[in-house]
């Protein structure tokens, strides 16, 4: 339960740097730290206490590998999202850097203030 | 235990001075501490794969921020703050946890998996799919297609920052 408040707190920072910072690079940034939060939350989900990682090496006995492992459902799917998050974050770059060339500015209120 | 609930304080501490930092590389610096901790923790709670992913999309993604926050003059940033904006996002930010601390009271504890589904993965993996990582065997054979769709979305995503980017472009209105 704490370790879930402590990742969901990350989350919440993460959040709170999209929506009260001006710069365009810190709402990049905030974006980016609320990716990894939900990471990994979806991980510790899945997580089992004393548990080994899902991969069945030669010797292993069979029954205790499938009571022992992790959850590899959420591993599979936040592999998924990790490699999305970096194509989201390369758009996003490359926006910010285009609006710092048109504007001169990466401040957002300048940005809309400037408009025409 | 101990281990993860300090490498999610690190994780929090670096994400702190990332967002209050004056500075933006800096910022960016630390950043990339949050997310090597992340990969580190992600090894500690048996995932490998995605330690290892998570290294090599950092360094691309730090490799990308650290240009675009060179490339600009103004690395530092200006002085004045709204005050407003961020007492208000403090409260709603405050209520939020709030609200999901009550929703975390209803969750199974932590350590105590469900595994509803994919017990039979780990029951079945190796004999309908002859992969001893069932990772792997998820992510190519159980949801292939899952797999298809992230390609496209990873190829948009290029494609789309490449026309973004690029100086050459067609003027409005001329025919060629």
């Amino acid at each position: 339960m704490t370790i879930y408040l402590m990742c969901f707190f990350l989350f919440v920072m993460g959040l709170y740097c999209l929506i009260a910072k001006k710069h365009l690079i810190k709402k990049i940034i905030g974006i980016a730290i609320l990716d990894y939060a939900v990471n990994l939350f979806l991980i510790l989900i899945g997580y089992k206490s004393g548990g080994i990682p899902p991969v069945l090496f030669e010797g292993m006995n069979k029954q205790t590998f499938s009571q022992q492992s992790v959850d590899p459902l959420p591993q599979a799917l936040v592999l998924t999202s990790i490699v999305i998050s970096l194509g989201v974050l390369i758009m996003m770059v490359s926006i910010a850097l285009r609006l710092y060339e048109k504007y001169k500015t990466f401040d957002t209120s300048e940005i809309s203030r400037l408009r025409g | 235990m101990l281990v993860f609930y300090t490498l999610l304080a690190i994780m929090i501490l670096g994400s702190i001075v990332a967002i209050e930092t004056r500075n933006l590389l800096s910022s960016v610096i630390s950043v990339g501490i949050v997310g090597f901790t992340l990969s580190i923790l992600f090894l500690m709670l048996g995932a490998p794969d995605l330690a290892i992913t998570q290294v090599v999309v950092e360094i691309l993604a730090l490799v990308i921020l650290i240009r675009a926050t060179i490339s600009v003059d103004n690395t530092a940033i200006e002085k004045h703050r709204d005050t407003f904006a961020m007492v208000s996002s403090l409260v709603f930010v405050g209520l939020f946890l709030v609200f999901a601390s009550y929703a975390f009271l209803e969750m199974h504890a932590f350590g105590e998996s469900l595994m509803r589904t994919s017990q039979h993965y780990l029951d079945n993996g190796l004999a309908e799919t002859g992969a001893s990582n069932i990772v792997t065997s998820i992510i190519l054979d159980y949801r292939a297609y899952d797999t298809l769709g992230e390609a496209t979305v990873l190829f948009v995503s290029v494609l789309g920052a490449t026309v973004i980017m690029r100086r050459i472009g067609r003027k409005r209105g001329v025919n060629l």
